[in-house]
């Protein structure tokens, strides 16, 4: 392997406001690498790249590419020397096709030359053993193929130090599998690779070197062959973590919530969710997985009530929930807690504070036309001392804090209302290792307490541990309803691949 | 180089700090201004405080022209709070004005406590139910209320002016077109001077306050502003809670509307209003959609124009140069806003 240093980061400093992101960071990374930067969210990692690649401009330090110092004083500056970050939300034009978004921005002719470039980037695409057809729309691409076409965008404006936030956040177990192909054939070819993650199976699986950063600090560098899973938690948390779930038995079999046949479209007709049914009983856990947008969200708001239902039925406690309102199901004791990407969509009020965000599910009980926001107060003190959630006090606006905390507050609130059924989709998203493992706790302690839970989860492994049954989503369609307990992660990934289950126990080769 | 970005950290005192700041730059530029037409700045700023603070008569005048600032900046506070962009205050005030002067002109035989309160609640009608249509619109269509209230106001102008110069044209003013003066029974009472408006406009800052943040409406309010999707989800009927909050907001802004018809003008005109529709906007966002502060802001806006005036006749300068002067303390008020939003960061090149 060539052992030259391409890229160095000297002291890199980043400040915003009073809140200091990155702190004296070094990073050295070489040609023919794959390096992964892991840490918590909120570590610095994401800010250490958005330096690299020209987005930010440090406060203090150096960056030296190819021994040479530079200045970024704009992406473009970061593009010219061969640097090209794809960023964990696809920046792409719906509209356009893959060769289109590729030269998009780029300084060339007037005219297009539609030919060449077909060519061009075909060629590209072969040499990097990518399948990719630069004519369909990007609207048309499954989210693995829109990966791909970024990826390719930033080869073709010539990078050679590739940058991955969080690339593997939206794809099934296979894509994943496909993305780092094509980061060990970039390798090969003596680009540097480097890839952000929190997922540590991944970062043991791919890189060569590994960065821990820990609160905005580079806490050690580490070949991979040198060290493990442990080792690397410790460093990220600070403290050694016990990484096992454990799974309550569920004995009680009393089923709370029966669907069946729910079907759902959206604005445009489409079906967002198709002939789904399925049963779920006091104390169980029935963990959803699906690639994102697989009609999770629908599927959670139809049940709330948000979502108008096309046809099929949902029975709570043997009563129909189709045609409620949403105030008549949270007064049945059906609490959902959804947290979107931006983590503030639904749920929480960002402008407004600890207190009046508790107010939102309760002002309602309150008699008469006033609100009383005393026992209110007094309750807020007690979630921020309980979950720990770290805010510089009770009346201080939600947005202003960290994302894990923001979940605290939501996740903190419905559970105050003792529901019978909760509904939770990604409540650990974007939460350390140690916030994440309290949110286990939490809902181990509702499933004791009788409590039907729908985890709508992202990561294979958790759900795989934490849940009684799984239940797989492909394109608003059920592929399977599983144990947890004997179902497999390459079952689990096929299945979200639209695979149904019967086919993979079918066939023998699967098995 | 030169970066903005955004603020999270201002603290009281730099926020007054900025709006200090703001006025004196303004004071400074407009002196400048004041110069080139050979007057003293120093002179003319004295005479405005004198004209709007100095007299019993320049006070008088400048609550009174507070008074409907107030109540209908109150009314878009309301609209604006669940960011519904009401800039139809104005024809909420003629439609107001409108509703209330059909039962002054009609029904003046009534006694005058009874028959004012007739038109109060005529005038609240009136002002609601015309910023309902563009409301109903926008729940059912998803048509722009911004443009929609806008041309409402047009519309609401051109049909007072229908009434003055058409079917309620006095007939006893020799051909003037005027609409007949109110009797003593549809003219609000008053206290030297200053109509009972005043006592209104102080009550309704009073329950706005109190309605804005500490009922469970006002809560709901709030929250529809921040995210529809958010209220939907803790189980609030948005449609109805947007109806209601729209309805008072053309409310308030129509019983401004018979305030100044009833307590002012004495009738209905097209100059009722006179653009308090639009000032009002500018002091319900420089009062923060809260109550108290657009109380604060109409006052002292008011006593801007007041002085304004006074300048005018003391010092024989136009209209036209007045208004500059008001206009430019205004840009660098609403332009410190930009200040309090975002901060800009100056970076010496290379590092």
């Amino acid at each position: 392997m060539n052992r030259q240093t391409y890229i160095q980061l000297q002291n890199i400093t980043k400040s915003f406001g009073t809140v200091v992101a990155n702190s004296k960071i070094d990073l050295s990374v070489h040609k023919g690498e794959i390096h992964a930067l892991l840490g918590e969210n909120g570590s610095g990692k994401s800010t250490l790249m958005n330096v690299l690649s020209g987005i930010y401009t440090p406060d203090s330090g150096s960056i030296i590419i190819d021994g040479r110092e530079v200045c970024f004083k704009s992406p473009a500056d970061s593009i010219a020397m061969g640097i090209g970050m794809v960023h964990q939300h696809f920046k792409l034009v719906e509209v356009l096709s893959a060769k289109e978004n590729i030269i998009i921005g780029q300084k060339g002719n007037f005219f297009i030359n539609q030919k060449r470039l077909s060519e061009q980037i075909g060629k590209l695409a072969r040499k990097l053993g990518l399948d990719i057809d630069p004519d369909k729309k990007v609207y048309n691409m499954s989210v693995g193929e829109k990966q791909t076409v970024e990826i390719l965008k930033v080869l073709y404006r010539g990078a050679e130090i590739l940058i991955l936030d969080e690339p593997t956040a939206v794809l099934t177990p296979q894509e994943t599998q496909k993305l780092f192909d094509i980061m060990r054939k970039m390798r090969e070819m003596g680009c540097a690779v480097i890839i952000i993650t929190h997922k540590l199976n991944e970062v043991m699986e791919i890189s060569d070197r590994i960065t821990v950063l820990r609160k905005g600090e580079a806490v050690a560098t580490l070949d991979k062959s040198a060290t493990n899973i442990n080792e690397l938690t410790e460093l990220m948390v600070g403290r050694p973590v016990d990484l096992s779930i454990k799974r309550l038995e569920n004995q009680k079999k009393e089923t709370i919530l029966k669907v069946s046949n729910l079907t759902l479209v959206d604005d445009d007709n489409v079906k967002v969710l198709q002939n789904v049914s399925f049963d779920l009983s006091k104390g169980e856990i029935l963990g959803v997985a699906g690639v994102a947008g697989s009609g999770q969200k629908e599927l959670c708001e139809a049940i709330a009530g948000l979502y108008e239902v096309y046809s099929g039925d949902i029975r709570y406690e043997g009563e129909s929930l189709v045609g409620k309102t949403p105030r008549e199901i949270i007064k049945k004791g059906v609490s959902m807690s959804f947290i979107p990407e931006d983590r503030l969509g639904m749920g929480l009020v960002a402008s407004m504070d600890i207190v009046d965000n508790l107010l939102l599910k309760d002002y309602q009980n309150h008699k008469g036309f006033l609100i009383d926001r005393k026992p209110l107060k007094e309750k807020a003190e007690q979630l921020v001392k309980r979950l720990d959630i770290k805010t510089p006090g009770v009346n201080h606006p939600v947005k202003q804090l960290s994302g894990g905390n923001i979940q605290k507050v939501l996740l903190g609130r419905e559970l105050d209302s003792n529901p019978h059924l909760l509904i939770t989709a990604y409540p650990v998203r974007g939460l350390d290792i140690g916030a994440s493992y309290t949110i286990y706790d939490l809902l181990n302690e509702q499933k004791a307490k009788d409590v039907a839970i729908l985890y709508i989860g992202e990561d294979l492994d958790v759900l795989m541990e934490l849940c009684d049954r799984i239940m797989v989503l492909c394109n608003g369609e059920i592929t399977g309803i599983v144990d947890a307990a004997k179902v497999t992660k390459e079952e689990l990934g096929l299945m979200m691949a639209g695979v149904c289950l019967e086919k993979i126990k079918g066939g023998s080769s699967y098995a | 180089m030169l970066r903005i970005s955004k603020r999270t950290d201002l603290t009281k005192k730099q926020y007054i700090q900025l709006r200090l700041a703001a006025v004196i730059m303004a004071l400074f530029t407009s002196g400048i201004f004041i110069l080139i037409m050979g007057q003293n700045p120093a002179a003319i700023y004295f005479a405005m405080l004198q004209g709007a603070f100095g007299s019993f008569y320049g006070l008088r005048e400048t609550i009174i022209m507070t008074i409907p600032l107030v109540i209908t900046s109150l009314g878009i506070s309301t609209a604006f709070k669940m960011k519904f962009w009401n800039i139809g205050a104005e024809g909420q005030i003629y439609m107001g004005a409108f509703a209330a002067s059909y039962f002054a002109l009609n029904h003046h035989d009534m006694p005058k406590p009874f028959l004012l309160l007739v038109m109060a609640a005529a005038s609240i009608a009136g002002g609601g139910l015309w910023a309902l249509i563009p409301g109903f619109f926008k729940a059912r269509f998803g048509t722009n209320e911004t443009l929609f209230t806008l041309m409402m106001n047009y519309i609401a102008i051109k049909w007072i002016t229908y009434l003055q110069y058409g079917p309620w044209k006095d007939p006893n003013a020799k051909g003037f077109p005027i609409i007949a003066a109110f009797k003593e029974t549809a003219i609000l009472p008053g206290f030297m001077g200053i109509h009972i408006g005043l006592i209104i406009a102080l009550a309704l800052v009073a329950l706005m306050h109190i309605f804005m943040y500490h009922t469970k409406k006002g809560y709901e309010i709030s929250v529809i502003g921040e995210s529809e999707n958010t209220a939907r989800y803790a189980g609030m009927n948005v449609k109805k809670i947007i109806v209601a909050a729209i309805l008072l907001s053309g409310g308030l802004c129509g019983l401004a509307g018979m305030i100044q018809a009833s307590g002012v003008h004495g009738t209905l005109s097209v100059d009722v209003s006179g653009g308090i529709g639009y000032t009002a906007i500018i002091t319900t966002w420089l009062g923060q959609l809260s109550p108290a502060l657009i109380m604060l802001v109409s006052f002292l806006f008011a006593a801007l124009v007041q002085g304004g005036s006074y300048i005018q006749t003391v010092f024989q300068i136009p209209q036209a140069a007045a208004s500059i002067l008001q206009g430019m303390i205004l840009f660098f008020v609403l332009g410190s806003e930009f200040f309090i939003q975002y901060k800009i960061n100056f970076k010496k090149e290379g590092i």
